[in-house]
């Protein structure tokens, strides 16, 4: 270092055997690559076979932890979406709201929940003030990327953020309302396809 | 009649015409019915509007782009709910309004997209918003925001639906 022009043969000497040490990483490297690929072939075919649902640790909109035992003994409608999804998200939420309405009181007797895909932007107030609008009794609540990762694989949740002009994202997801009995356990699901009347047929399943 | 004059006459008289609904605009060919919005809650950065546009000319126009002093970006996007899955993709190269036809964007297919939102949509605000058509050019509308549950334009100004 302090005696760069008398050391300058030395150093291109160092330069070269870095740049082959990074050639043969470069080379390993894509070796590994190839080998993971081939090798982790066994892994989609095991969760497809899995059952919908499981623990999961969320934090609510309050800033308490939510998990799958908090939510035990009353069955639960869950949504996964995003505060800015200016279509599907509020659709969805504005219909549970009014199918829990011609329920009736036994409306009352399952639990909302929306989850946020999108932590980079929703914090769990955010949410809170969102699920507010609907009103009607919403369960917000978001997670940390990994316990967002784990209750989106055990729902079988599709999330893929899409890049938009201006650097910004949309997040393509998975549009099922998921209704899950008192004890956790996957029911159904309502698509957002399906009329009022099958919709309110599941829900009363989930009540009964 | 020369046609361009009866084209003229025809746009004059579109103009004039009162427009049929609450807060449509006329403008040109094109008769834009109804521009509506969510209520967005603080700290939701973005919200959607709908609007439908008739051409009721003879010549396709194509709705290009939008602007509003509300948001930070507008865009239009096409949503939709596919194997379940919901996708939003930003439309490129304009919305095409067929001469006699009518261009819908509503719930479950084409938005205008408000983003980065200056502040939260409340209900009853007008939110102004200029929207850029190939060939009428800029036309100003504002956008009426209805409660978050709304799936369709609310006539008249109060109650839920």
């Amino acid at each position: 270092m302090a005696d760069i022009e008398g050391g300058t043969p030395p150093m291109v000497v160092v330069r070269r055997i870095l740049w082959v040490l990074v050639a043969v990483a470069a080379v390993f490297g894509v070796i590994l690559a190839v080998g993971g690929g081939d090798g982790s072939k066994s892994a989609p075919a095991a969760s497809a076979g899995a059952a919908i649902g499981g623990p999961f640790t969320l934090t609510a909109a309050d800033g308490s932890t939510l998990t799958d035992r908090t939510l035990k003994g009353r069955p639960f409608a869950i949504f996964f979406g995003f505060t800015r999804c200016p279509d599907v998200c509020p659709t969805s939420l504005a219909r549970m709201a009014q199918l829990r309405e011609q329920l009736g009181p036994d409306g009352m007797k399952f639990d909302i929940v929306f989850v946020s895909v999108d932590p980079q932007h929703d914090r769990p107030a955010d949410i809170g003030s969102y699920v507010a609008l609907f009103k009607t009794p919403i369960i917000g609540a978001t997670g940390t990327d990994a316990q967002l990762a784990q209750i989106q694989k055990e729902y079988g949740v599709y999330v893929r953020k899409v890049p938009i002009e201006g650097g910004d994202y949309t997040v393509d997801h998975t549009a099922a309302i998921y209704l899950m009995d008192k004890d956790g356990h996957f029911v159904t699901t309502i698509d957002y396809h399906e009329n009022d009347k099958t919709a309110l047929e599941k829900l009363k399943r989930i009540i009964a | 009649m020369n046609p361009s004059i009866r084209t003229m006459l025809a746009a004059t008289a579109l103009v004039a015409a009162p427009p049929l609904l609450a807060h449509g605009v006329a403008a040109g060919a094109l008769a834009i019915g109804h521009p509506w919005s969510r209520e967005t809650a603080p700290g939701q950065k973005a919200g959607g509007g709908f609007l439908t546009i008739r051409n009721k000319g003879k010549t396709e126009d194509r709705l290009l782009s939008a602007t509003s002093p509300a948001a930070d970006d507008v865009q239009i996007h096409m949503m939709k709910v596919e194997d379940g899955v919901m996708r939003m993709r930003q439309v490129t190269g304009g919305l095409a309004i067929p001469a006699g036809g009518t261009l819908e964007l509503k719930p479950g297919g084409y938005h205008i997209m408000f983003m980065g939102l200056k502040k939260p949509f409340k209900q009853g605000d007008m939110i102004p918003a200029t929207l850029v058509f190939a060939r009428q050019g800029k036309v100003a509308v504002r956008f009426k925001v209805q409660p978050i549950a709304s799936t369709a334009p609310m006539e008249g100004g109060h109650g839920g639906h």
